[in-house]
């Protein structure tokens, strides 16, 4: 663990990262036993499949100030229920351009792949995404549409 | 044009054991142009076709009550024509209990938010590429506007004027796309005027009224009409046919069908999928390929 006292203003980005039991959740319990550090910005939510994940609970995520979204599932292939990535695959193609039309900054939705042996990638991942975020600063269009409400 | 849709109903009363027929008539005290639900053959003159008959009346196939008056004929417009087809291939009429009577279209004409109208065409109409209904059981009318569009030569039914307004937002940065539906947005009063109107959007019971849990801030709040018109467009993928009914029953005058354009655009440029115009197509979200797109995931 790091000792070093944070500025107590410095932005702490809040990643909403929506994994599929079977791959992606178990990833990340193994970057943990493996003691790979990943930034703690990241609230892991576990569904049973990413063929489960509502394109509502992306849209929720920035609703309750969820700076960027991660959705992360089995490889093509490697499904348990044998085709919920590949129903997904297809429906997140279409709703990114979705996003895009209402001018939901893309920058801030990550999809991936990550089995139950790849550790390493979400502990890279996720490091990649905060620091990204971190860059970026906080969603504050987003915010201010739920502020406004 | 009329008399010759008036006769073709009449010949559907006499021989082919309509129950009803859904068409356009006088119906608003102002003369305005709605559904009208024919019985009878005695009353086929209620029927009227103009360029005011701007209506998808694909919408009331799927109420039980009309289903209750037996065998349909339906009057459809080229556009409202697709939304026949996907409701025969999501299983929610039975095509064969159904006569089509296609009209040829030439546009529609512009009625504002206020009800003031123009000359000028519906917006959608301006430049369309569809005027000859495919998938149809009577065609009325002809014109020297093009052919039919069906599943050979599928279009997305909208308009080089749409696609260009869509293709200029789409050109604006992330943000003043968010700035521009900000502004949308903020007008709407959550009437769900384009839910009823669309023939789409079936659901008994809409994900938007339920509220245990409640998916999305039911009020006219700002995100609450994000999220809510972000829902209807999306579960429209691959499925909306573009006629346009939504926008033209907003009352705000949000250009909803942008959204509905978007996602139609996507589903041909990366799946080949227009929907509405294949009879038996399985539905674009609900099948896969494993050859599907898949640059954006890492």
């Amino acid at each position: 663990m790091s000792t070093e006292t944070k500025a107590p203003d410095a932005f702490e980005p809040k990643i909403v990262a929506f994994v599929c039991n079977w791959c992606t959740y178990l990833g990340a319990d193994l970057a943990g036993t493996n003691r790979l550090e990943y930034p703690a910005n990241v609230r892991i939510i576990r569904l049973p499949c990413t063929g489960r994940i509502d394109f509502n609970l992306i849209v929720k995520a920035f609703e309750i100030g969820a700076d960027a979204v991660l959705v992360s599932g089995c490889h093509p292939g490697d499904c348990h229920y044998t085709a919920g990535n590949f129903h997904a695959r297809r429906r997140w193609k279409l709703f990114r351009e979705l996003l895009d039309t209402v001018g939901v900054d893309l920058n801030r939705v990550y999809f991936s792949w990550i089995s139950a042996a790849e550790g390493a990638k979400f502990q890279s991942l996720v490091t990649e995404i905060v620091e990204k975020t971190k860059a970026m600063g906080p969603y504050q269009e987003y915010k201010s549409i739920v502020a406004e409400s | 044009m009329e008399n010759e849709l008036r006769n073709a109903i009449r010949e559907l009363f006499a021989n082919q054991g309509v129950g009803v027929a859904i068409g356009y008539g006088r119906v608003g005290v102002d003369g305005a142009v709605g559904a009208v639900f024919v019985t009878s053959p005695d009353d086929v003159d209620q029927l009227v076709w103009n360029n005011e008959c701007r209506q998808n009346l694909a919408v009331h196939l799927t109420r039980p009550e009309v289903k209750a008056l037996g065998k349909i004929a339906i009057v459809c417009k080229p556009c409202d024509a697709r939304a026949v087809v996907v409701l025969a291939n999501e299983a929610q009429i039975k095509r064969e209990d159904l006569v089509v009577v296609g009209v040829v279209c030439e546009g529609i004409r512009n009625v504002k938010p206020d009800g003031s109208t123009s000359d000028k065409d519906y917006p959608k109409c301006e430049t369309c590429v569809q005027h000859v209904p495919a998938n149809v059981d009577v065609v009325i009318g002809e014109t020297s506007k093009g052919e039919a569009l069906d599943a050979k030569n599928a279009e997305v039914a909208t308009t080089a004027g749409h696609q260009a307004k869509l293709a200029k937002l789409r050109a604006m940065s992330a943000e003043e796309r968010f700035q521009y539906w900000r502004d949308e947005f903020s007008r709407c009063v959550r009437c769900y005027a384009c839910r009823q109107s669309c023939p789409l959007c079936y659901c008994n019971r809409c994900v938007a009224d339920k509220n245990r849990p409640a998916r999305i801030d039911t009020s006219a709040s700002l995100k609450g009409n994000f999220a809510w018109n972000i829902l209807r467009a999306f579960h429209l993928a691959g499925r909306c046919v573009g006629c346009g009914a939504c926008a033209s029953a907003c009352p705000a005058g949000i250009e909803l069908d942008l959204l509905n354009l978007t996602l139609a655009n996507a589903a041909k440029e990366h799946f080949g999928f227009v929907a509405g115009t294949e009879v038996g197509a399985a539905p674009l979200i609900g099948t896969y390929d494993r050859d599907d797109k898949e640059e954006f995931i890492r």
